[in-house]
């Protein structure tokens, strides 16, 4: 023992005991694991047959077939198009809902609840479910796309923002109200300048999000180039599939670095 | 005529007695140097001045208007008529020098920050703007991001915000107290010049005892709630002054006693 500790000290131990509430969450949390790689049917003779099937794959997508690439690159252009304007839509109708859910600019308590109720229906439902239901209303082809990708981004970027809104520092609200400003001109004159940053961030990464989920909502009939996939795949165009995914991929990578580029100078 | 009257004024905070009973007027034109303890009460005062935050039970007047009586319009009317300067500066960061000044006009104009934007603002607008930006020196400044100004250019470009605000009572929570002694002077000494020029009132707090000896006509103490001290600034005595940082100065550490606890009235 170090001698120079006062009597009424004591080191605090190296390990605690975990609470009764941490050894329950992880034993229930472990049986649920087991249980599932069971039920899953997870073994190793099914994972070796798998690579197998995933040799023969790209046994016969090699060589990608460069044929038509013209008509790959327009239904890229329109996946590009869907991702656009869902989430310029989006982001825009983002802005009041997060607004109105924000504890420090919402109206009253009722209509934070119900706002923030919305945002997380929106959020909840998956886009590919968005854009069945989508489908269904306003038929097959991009425009369901775009709906989808709107209600997607809504639920993801409002909620964003009103996080961001909370944390805005109230002294310059206090100053702008302190001169006898309306609650508008409060928000749109100190609150909206101090998260402008994160929100464009948060935009460009919606973007991104977008352009991905923009590629298998054509998977369900939502336009964009996911129906060639989904075509190439079922018809067993196995080289096809390898062009459009690659198509995608340069895409997809292509707007990232553009986007982190933005980033930059923006923050 | 006083410019403000404040009468029995209490305030609570949750459990908290604030204010307990706290009287106190100021003559139109007069400077007052309010001192007293951290926690004392001072800025609670300050916020229930100008309607930030309503009090619970007393009056307070501003030329002779009752806050509490008056409608959300009519109480950003007279807002107007009271500038505040901050403790931490409370400009809106992100956007210029010139607009955070152009923000003091929020309260005159009917369409609040659609006019008083640096881009639809009208000529006479930008010019006064300009010129109170002078005033404080800072012109060069004008196109400039708050951030790379020092603090006691920040609060200069506060002090500009009220100019244009054309308040008649200007009141001062601490303004110097996150500044380096040297910018702290000199921030007081143009806040007595601006406010000799025009003839406002003027109610600051400080914590130098030194510099409340140089400044002002009269100085107020105030002490768990209550004011406790007021006499003209010649007759003022150190001993007096420092009194007021000794014993119970603190509201939550004196319960208090004097008076029960009323239920909130409804402002």
């Amino acid at each position: 023992m170090p001698s120079k500790l006062p009597p009424t000290a004591s080191l605090p131990p190296r390990f605690r005991r975990p609470s009764l509430f941490v050894w329950g969450i992880s034993l229930g949390f472990l049986a649920l694991f087991i249980q599932g790689v069971m039920a899953t049917n997870v073994t190793l003779e099914r994972l070796i047959r798998g690579a197998t099937n995933l040799g023969h794959f790209i046994g016969r997508a090699f060589p990608p077939d460069l044929s038509n690439l013209d008509v790959l690159a327009w239904s890229m252009y329109e996946t590009l198009n869907i991702a656009i304007v869902g989430v310029t839509l989006g982001v825009i109708l983002s802005v009041p809902f997060a607004l109105l859910a924000a504890r420090n600019t919402s109206p009253a308590p009722w209509v934070r609840s119900i706002t923030r109720l919305m945002i997380a229906t929106m959020r909840t439902i998956p886009d590919l479910i968005w854009a069945l239901i989508f489908v269904v209303a306003v038929g097959l082809g991009p425009m369901a796309g775009v709906l989808a990708i709107v209600m997607d981004t809504i639920g993801f970027a409002a909620r964003f923002f009103s996080e961001r809104i909370e944390e805005v520092h109230p002294g310059p609200s206090d100053a702008l109200t302190a001169t006898g400003a309306g609650r508008l001109s409060v928000i749109g004159g100190a609150i909206l300048p101090e998260t402008l940053a994160s929100m464009t961030a948060t935009s460009l990464y919606s973007v991104e999000k977008a352009l991905r989920s923009a590629v298998t909502l054509g998977l369900v009939g939502a336009g964009g180039i996911g129906v060639e996939l989904a075509a190439a795949m079922r018809l067993f165009n196995y080289d096809r599939a390898l062009t459009i995914i690659l198509v995608i991929l340069v895409v997809v990578i292509g707007f990232e670095q553009l986007s982190s580029q933005i980033r930059k100078r923006v923050i | 005529m006083n410019a403000i009257d404040i009468t029995n004024v209490h305030k609570h905070y949750g459990s908290l007695h604030v204010l307990r009973g706290l009287t106190l007027s100021i003559p139109k034109g007069e400077c007052v140097i309010l001192l007293g303890a951290n926690g004392c009460g001072k800025s609670t005062l300050m916020r229930c001045i100008n309607g930030l935050a309503p009090h619970d039970q007393g009056d307070i007047r501003i030329f002779n208007e009752s806050l509490s009586q008056l409608s959300k319009p009519r109480l950003r009317t007279l807002r107007q008529k009271v500038g505040v300067v901050f403790q931490q500066f409370n400009l809106v960061q992100n956007v210029s020098v010139f607009q955070n000044v152009l923000y003091g006009a929020l309260g005159q104009q009917r369409l609040g920050l659609l006019s008083t934007l640096s881009c639809t603002a009208s000529q006479t607008l930008r010019e006064r703007a300009m010129k109170s930006l002078d005033r404080v020196g800072l012109a060069h400044k004008a196109l400039a991001s708050c951030r790379e100004l020092s603090g006691g250019q920040q609060q200069r470009v506060a002090i500009a915000r009220t100019l244009m605000q054309d308040a008649h009572i200007i009141i001062a929570d601490e303004p110097i107290a996150s500044l380096d002694p040297k910018a702290g002077r000199e921030i007081m000494d143009l806040l007595l010049e601006v406010v000799s020029e025009r003839g406002l009132t003027v109610l600051c707090t400080l914590h130098q005892l030194e510099l409340a000896q140089q400044y002002g006509d009269r100085i107020v103490g105030m002490k768990a709630g209550t004011v406790v001290l007021d006499t003209p600034r010649e007759a003022a005595a150190l001993s007096d002054m420092q009194a007021l940082y000794q014993g119970d100065t603190r509201v939550e550490q004196t319960p208090s006693s004097s008076t029960t606890r009323q239920p909130l009235k409804a402002i």
